[in-house]
Formats: C-alpha cells, sequence, structure tokens
C-alpha cells in the first residue's frame, strides 16, 4: 500500500471542505479524480502533498504518518503540479527542468540524463534553450509537467513514489495530451503511483485505473471507470446527460453527450 | 524510459556565466587601483603599488604612502564592501519577492535606518565619539535597520506563515511611518543637526578608518559567505513558495535566514556609509541580463559588480569636483536612475515579465 486516506476530513479555512474520504491506492496506480467545479478536488490535491492538514482521521503515506515525513523526504518521494505556475523570471526550459532535481543529490551527470529524459517525454526537447517567460501556455505547461516528471522519475531515488497532477491537460492539443498521458502510464507501470485530476471523462476512462468523484467535498463514487461511469451517475453529480457505450476498439467505457 | 538515452548537451547558458562571473571577478582589482590611484592628487599605478607594499610593512612613509596607506586604501575596501553587499542583498531581495523591482529599502531597513541616525543626531547632537570609531550615529543606524526588519517580519506572520505580500505591504507602511517621525523628529532639530541629517542621508565613504574597516569587513564578510548558501532556496522559490515547499525547501526559515542576513548587511553598510541609492535595485539586473537568474552565479556576480560599481562612483564623487567631495549616494543614484529608466523600457526583451 502506498498510500491510505481513513475517513479523512480536511478544514483549512476553518469550514469542512472535505468529509469522510476513504481511498488506497497501490504503487503503479494510476487516480482520476473527477468533479464539478468546487467540489473539492485541488482540496484533495492539497491534502494528499500534505499542504494542509486533517481535521480528522489518518493518512498514512508508505509506512508512516503524513505528518510524520520530514520535508526534504517527502520532496522525494512525491511531486506536484499545480494547476497555474506563476514562474516569471527568464529562466531557461533546461534549468526549470532542472529545478525538479533539487531535493536529491544524485549528481549532475544523472540530473542531465533525467532532465534529457523528461524533455523527450514531453516533447519539450526542441524549448531546451528557449526563456520560460516567452513560451505559450501549453508549451509552459509541458515544461512544467517535465519538471515534475525529473522529480520523481529515478526508481532509484525514493522507495515510494507519488505524482500529484492538478489538470495537466488543460493547456495542451489533442496529441500532447495523449503524449504527456502516456509516459503518465509508463512512469506509473516503473512503480509511481499517480493522482490526477481531470474534466475529460474519456481521458479518464482511457488512462486510469481507478476513478474517484466527488461532489460537495464528499466521496460519490469510487472504483474503475468500468464500473462507476454509468448515466445516473453523471446525472446526480455533473447534471448532464450523457450515453455510456463501449470504446470501439478498447475495453473501456466512452461517454457520449 | 529508465535506461536514458542521449548525450547530455552542455547549458550553453551556465557556460557563459561561469565566463561573466570571471570577468567581473578581473574588473574588480582594476576598479579598486583605479580608486587609490585617482583623487586629488593623482598618483600614478607604480607609485601606487609601491606605496601599498610600504604601507604594509610599515616602511618609511612619504606622503604618497600616507594618503595612499591613511586614507585611500581603507576608503576604497569599504567602498568595494558595502558595494558588494548592497548588490548581493539585492539579488536575494529579489528572489526572495519574487519581484526583479524589489530591493532591500523595501522591507524598511533604509527607513528604519534614517530614522535610528537621526534620532541619535538630535538627541546626541551626534557626538562623533563612540566606541571602535562607530560613532553613536552609526550605533542608531543599525539598531534602527534592525529593529524595523523584526517589525516587518512580525507583522506578516500568521499561523500560515509568514506572507511575502504582506511583509511588502507592512515595508511600505513602516518605511512611511519612519519617514514622518524623521519629518517630525527635523521639525525640532535646529539648523546644524538638520544639516548634520541631510548630509547623512545622501551617504558617504568619507569616515572611512582602519577600525570601521574591521568592524564592516567582519559584518560584511559573513553575510556574502552566508547569502551564497540560500542560492538552491532561491531558485526554487522563483517557482511560487508551494512549489518550494514541494520541492524540500523549508521556505519559512529560508524566509526568515533570508531577512536577518539582508537586515544585517544592509543595516552595517547604512550604519557606515549612509543610504546609497539603486545599488541594491540596478546591479542585480544587470548581472541578471548577462548571467540568467539562477542565484548560484548571481549572488557572487552581483557582489563582485557592486564592489566595483561602488568603487567607480565613489572615484568620480571624489574626483568630479575636487577638492570637494560629492555624496556617493548621489552619484549612484545619478547614474542609475536613467540605466534603471531604460532597463525598464527593455524589459520585454530580455523575457522579464
Amino acid at each position: 500500500m502506498l498510500l491510505s486516506l481513513n475517513s479523512a476530513y480536511a478544514a483549512p479555512w476553518g469550514q469542512d471542505l472535505l468529509h469522510d474520504i476513504n481511498l488506497q491506492l497501490e504503487p503503479g496506480q494510476i487516480l482520476g479524480v473527477l468533479g464539478p467545479n468546487g467540489a473539492g478536488k485541488t482540496s484533495l490535491l492539497n491534502l494528499l502533498c500534505g499542504s494542509t492538514s486533517l481535521s480528522r482521521g489518518a493518512y498514512l503515506f508508505g509506512d508512516r504518518p503524513m505528518y510524520e515525513w520530514p520535508i526534504l523526504q517527502r520532496a522525494r518521494a512525491q511531486a506536484v503540479l499545480p494547476q497555474h505556475s506563476s514562474l516569471n523570471f527568464p529562466y531557461t526550459v533546461e534549468e526549470v527542468v532542472l529545478l525538479g532535481r533539487t531535493p536529491h543529490d544524485s549528481g549532475s551527470a544523472i540530473d542531465a540524463q533525467v532532465v534529457n529524459a523528461v524533455l523527450d517525454a514531453t516533447d519539450t526537447q526542441s524549448l531546451r534553450e528557449r526563456l520560460y517567460t516567452q513560451l505559450s501556455g501549453g508549451e509552459k505547461q509541458r515544461v512544467q509537467l517535465a519538471r515534475v516528471f525529473a522529480q520523481v522519475w529515478r526508481t532509484q531515488d525514493a522507495a515510494q513514489r507519488l505524482l500529484l497532477l492538478d489538470e495537466p491537460t488543460s493547456a495542451l492539443d489533442l496529441s500532447h495530451q495523449k503524449l504527456i498521458m502516456h509516459s503518465v502510464r509508463t512512469l506509473a507501470d516503473q512503480g509511481c503511483a499517480v493522482v490526477i485530476i481531470v474534466h475529460d471523462f474519456n481521458l479518464a476512462a482511457r488512462y486510469t485505473d481507478l476513478c474517484l468523484v466527488l461532489q460537495d467535498g464528499r466521496q460519490r463514487a469510487m472504483g474503475t471507470p468500468t464500473k462507476i461511469f454509468t448515466p445516473d451517475m453523471f446525472r446526480e453529480v455533473f447534471a448532464v446527460d450523457v450515453t455510456v457505450s463501449k470504446h470501439p476498439k478498447l475495453d473501456i467505457p466512452l461517454v457520449i453527450q | 524510459m529508465l535506461t536514458i538515452s542521449g548525450s547530455p548537451t552542455p547549458c550553453s547558458r551556465s557556460l557563459r556565466a561561469r565566463r561573466v562571473l570571471l570577468a567581473f571577478a578581473l574588473l574588480l582589482p582594476l576598479c579598486l587601483l583605479l580608486a587609490i590611484c585617482n583623487g586629488t592628487v593623482s598618483i600614478g599605478i607604480a607609485e601606487t603599488l609601491s606605496a601599498i607594499i610600504t604601507f604594509a610593512s610599515g616602511g618609511e612613509p612619504s606622503q604618497a604612502t600616507v594618503i595612499i596607506g591613511q586614507i585611500r586604501l581603507p576608503r576604497a575596501l569599504l567602498a568595494a564592501l558595502v558595494g558588494a553587499v548592497l548588490a548581493s542583498t539585492g539579488a536575494a531581495t529579489q528572489g526572495l519577492f519574487r519581484n526583479p523591482l524589489a530591493d532591500p529599502s523595501l522591507i524598511g531597513v533604509t527607513a528604519g535606518a534614517s530614522l535610528g541616525a537621526s534620532l541619535a543626531i538630535v538627541t546626541a547632537g551626534g557626538s562623533v565619539g563612540g566606541y571602535l570609531g562607530f560613532s553613536l550615529v552609526s550605533v542608531g543606524a543599525f539598531l534602527g535597520g534592525l529593529l524595523t526588519v523584526v517589525l516587518v517580519y512580525r507583522m506578516a506572520q500568521s499561523a500560515n506563515g509568514t506572507s511575502v505580500a504582506t511583509m511588502l505591504l507592512a515595508g511600505i507602511a513602516v518605511t512611511a511611518l519612519a519617514g514622518s517621525i524623521g519629518s517630525l523628529l527635523e521639525y525640532h532639530a535646529s539648523n546644524d543637526m538638520l544639516r548634520r541629517i541631510s548630509l547623512w542621508r545622501m551617504g558617504g565613504l568619507d569616515g572611512a578608518n582602519y577600525p570601521r574597516l574591521l568592524i564592516a569587513g567582519i559584518i560584511c564578510t559573513a553575510v556574502l559567505l552566508a547569502l551564497p548558501r540560500f542560492a538552491p532556496a532561491l531558485n526554487a522559490l522563483l517557482l511560487g513558495e508551494s512549489e518550494a515547499r514541494h520541492l524540500g525547501i523549508d521556505v519559512d526559515r529560508v524566509k526568515w535566514g533570508l531577512i536577518t542576513w539582508v537586515a544585517v548587511g544592509v543595516g552595517a553598510s547604512v550604519a557606515l556609509a549612509g543610504t546609497i541609492a539603486f545599488v541594491g535595485l540596478v546591479v542585480p539586473h544587470i548581472v541578471r541580463l548577462l548571467t540568467g537568474p539562477d542565484h548560484r552565479t548571481l549572488i557572487p556576480a552581483c557582489a563582485l559588480a557592486g564592489a566595483s560599481l561602488l568603487l567607480v562612483a565613489d572615484t568620480l564623487a571624489r574626483t568630479v569636483m575636487a577638492p570637494s567631495e560629492l555624496p556617493v549616494g548621489v552619484v549612484t543614484a545619478l547614474i542609475g536612475v536613467p540605466f534603471f529608466i531604460s532597463l525598464l523600457r527593455r524589459r520585454y526583451q530580455y523575457g522579464m515579465q
């Protein structure tokens, strides 16, 4: 077990934003977090990365409670991609990605190899020498993804690895969405667990192992996409009428509006 | 994926940054020599060098040896130290506030030090005495600067950590408060005190002597050695505070550490040389244009460039209207402001937003 939340509540501003969340994640699993705006998806991510603490319940990461993790060791095991980035100093793309190696002391040769690999995995190799501040929104998102990939890339860096992504594909075109999700899948196959907030049901169906559906800070559904993607769930939680059929080529559900 | 292919390409910018660092390291001794050779009495390079050697070995003093050993050498060394501290604390402050327009005076050090100095001048008549060459005015300025920063820092503290934005606003508020209390003091000051206050504010290195240099040397060296240790943390902080935390940086400790060193460094330099404008703001800008924002090279390069700039500015201050002297703060502002405005207009060209 990589992480487990047991009847977790969180109240970062005094009022409960998350109620009674129960979830277990194994190494190598990708968990999709879905829900309407304001459902508590980002609050859950903040809880998982230790930015906000529990008001009730228990959170084990690895074999220890989350709050017992020293900050540096936690950074070696977890990487977080926030929704927005506020970087406005003229770093080159390579420098930004290299910042992902800050918590590790693996030496510059290995760091350079990791940077090279994650630039390939995010199709940012050609941007390497460009200034971050002069990139487009989608390019910036890919560079930030490369940075968090670099932080949890190597199996040797930490016994537990967790990647938390808040809407990582929101600014990406279709082919880059596919590339990034493919890279996330490959990373997961190497033993890194991934929690990813997405709004695209079909992307979730295609790439996640488990989905957690939140509504008003409560856990409404949890399970494989095949199990929980039902027209009733979409009507009750998202207030949309959809048809759920079977993907013509793969054994996954296909959500049609 | 973990069998990583391809050879890492050398980062051209880090190579350039190292060259820039080397160039500044070579520039500094030249500026030092320029500052020592020039003055009301011009002394040739060969004579200057031999005078330094004679002075250092305690040989028979000639007129040149006295001018150089007793007057110009301590003053040049003090200028270099103060310039280095102002520029590197400027770079650190801009990184901490993630704002390229920040400057150590934003957190209230300069205003607090000014108030401390004014208070000392008005209450004690600014007696020249004191201990180890530190006049009461200097002590007042140093304490004033430190107290202001502690005040600003405490104001910005809350249960959720220290907010940099609140610190900035508190700095502005405290600066305004210190300014108005200063004005109140001036209102009640005599003409003689007023002149001393305003002269002190313009800054000057004319009080340089060896006891002062010793104290400056100890404090400034400590600051200059401490700041580069924060470079990796500052690099991560440019991404944002929570991002830095996710990269394993203990952000609150870094903030407290940096603020303390900046306050000590700037407080000491204001105490010893008065307020010297624009070195802390402009030098990091110029250097960042050349090296990029990586603090591992930015901070040492700023220290070298700031030292050189203040040496040149002080040389100009001494020679332009010789035998009378301009306050060095006036010279740095005269050079700095036009330069800064031209930088502001070109910001977008080098990727700053």
